[in-house]
């Protein structure tokens, strides 16, 4: 089973405008990787071209920025809900669906 | 009873309730800040006051000066309180769907109010209002997102009241907005206990608050910038809307009626307390339910308020 990335609405747009997408691998930034691989539309916008998280993206493990764990190289497991945020002004966070575990 | 000269002399020194009754572990005792006590209703009062007398030193604001600002409700309701207090004029630039007490609360306190677009959020009100104050250079605009005097009034106030009433707090939890709270208590608490952790949680707001055309119009506090927020915090947790309202309605039970957003960062903290042995969670509740009543947030269907919180602001 792969994880779940959400996506923002931002992003939905190069996922065919889905909310949430299934990816395989062992870390955020595997994951995250091979989601652009299948959606090159994707590709640049959230990791950039030298590896490090775009700075306006939050991503989140389950409830967990990874930027406070071990970044893109924070492990993920089957099931795992990945979501991916942009960073905005105080107040007007934007929330993917609620975690359908 | 102490008589106090001014209703400004009531801003700070709130009062903290032991909650643990509420804690998903029992060995970890949960304390809750209540800033709603503070006379304008929120933990703003405490950077409106900090942002008005920084600026009024820097010689600033002159008699009856207009000031500008972005605000969701609260740094405006505080600033407008002031303001009143001091003779000035308030215009608060405000993402037109918040809930319509926050709007009334404003107009009671004489600002004048600017809509900006609902969709685009906080974002909005912040981009519009830095457009206006470029455009009216005669206005002062002390902008909450980039003033010193916003952690500061934390680091002097907020901190210093946690670690006097409470020094054997192991773990700090506050929403993350402008990060003012954060990086000013948080920041001295770890200088008075390195170990303690600082944990921020980001509240809820519905998809739909989303006015992004690009990742690239995005958007960093320079506070969090400037204080190395990065490094400061040791987490950061989302909390989904409908998380938030039910640790609002349980804080009920403990006889506190407090907004969504105290609701959001318990949620966090019990989230802490479910990882950890024992140990002492400090979490701000930054204001009180009475703004937040016509969400029904306390009486109508879970459901119902929970699809309703993901087209309103509520912070």
């Amino acid at each position: 089973m792969p994880v779940t990335v959400h996506l923002p609405t931002v992003l939905r747009s190069h996922a065919g405008g889905a909310k949430s997408v299934p990816a395989d691998g062992a870390t955020v930034g595997e994951a995250l990787t091979a989601l652009a691989v299948e959606h090159p539309g994707l590709s640049g916008q959230v990791i950039n071209g030298d590896g490090t998280l775009h700075k306006f993206v939050n991503v989140y493990v389950n409830d967990d920025d990874v930027r406070y764990l071990a970044g893109l190289d924070t492990p993920v497991t089957d099931n795992d809900q990945v979501s991916i945020l942009p960073a905005v002004a105080g107040g007007a966070v934007p929330l993917p669906p609620p975690l359908q575990v | 009873m102490t008589v106090y000269g001014s209703v400004l002399d009531l801003i700070g020194n709130t009062p903290m309730v032991d909650i643990t009754a509420l804690s998903p572990n029992p060995d970890v005792r949960i304390l809750i800040k209540l800033e709603g006590q503070n006379p304008g209703g929120s933990v703003k009062d405490r950077i409106a006051l900090s942002m008005i007398e920084e600026a009024e030193k820097g010689g600033l604001l002159a008699p009856g000066q207009t000031l500008i600002e972005p605000s969701s409700g609260n740094t405006g309701i505080g600033m407008a309180m002031v303001c009143k207090l001091k003779g000035y004029h308030l215009t608060v630039v405000l993402a037109a769907n918040v809930s319509p007490e926050r709007r009334q609360l404003l107009e009671v306190w004489g600002a004048e109010i600017i809509d900006s677009p609902g969709e685009e959020g906080s974002n909005g009100a912040v981009r519009k209002a830095r457009r206006l104050a470029e455009e009216h250079p005669e206005w002062a605009f002390l902008y909450q997102y980039a003033n010193p005097a916003n952690p500061r009034a934390h680091y002097e106030g907020t901190g210093p009241e946690i670690w006097r009433d409470c020094p054997e707090v192991t773990h700090f939890v506050a929403g993350l907005g402008t990060s003012g709270t954060l990086m000013g208590a948080g920041r001295y608490l770890k200088e008075r206990n390195p170990d303690i952790t600082v944990l921020a949680i980001e509240p809820p707001a519905g998809e739909l608050v989303d006015g992004l055309r690009n990742l690239d119009d995005g958007y960093i506090p320079p506070i969090f910038i400037d204080n190395d927020g990065a490094d400061l915090l040791d987490g950061k947790k989302i909390v989904r809307p409908r998380e938030s309202i039910e640790w609002t309605r349980r804080l009920i039970e403990v006889g506190i009626f407090a907004g969504i957003s105290s609701g959001a960062a318990l949620a966090g903290a019990a989230k802490a307390a479910e990882t950890i042995d024992s140990g002492t969670i400090v979490v701000v509740a930054a204001d009180a339910g009475w703004k937040y009543l016509s969400t029904g947030a306390w009486t109508d269907d879970l459901d119902v308020v929970e699809e309703r919180a993901s087209k309103i602001t509520y912070f």
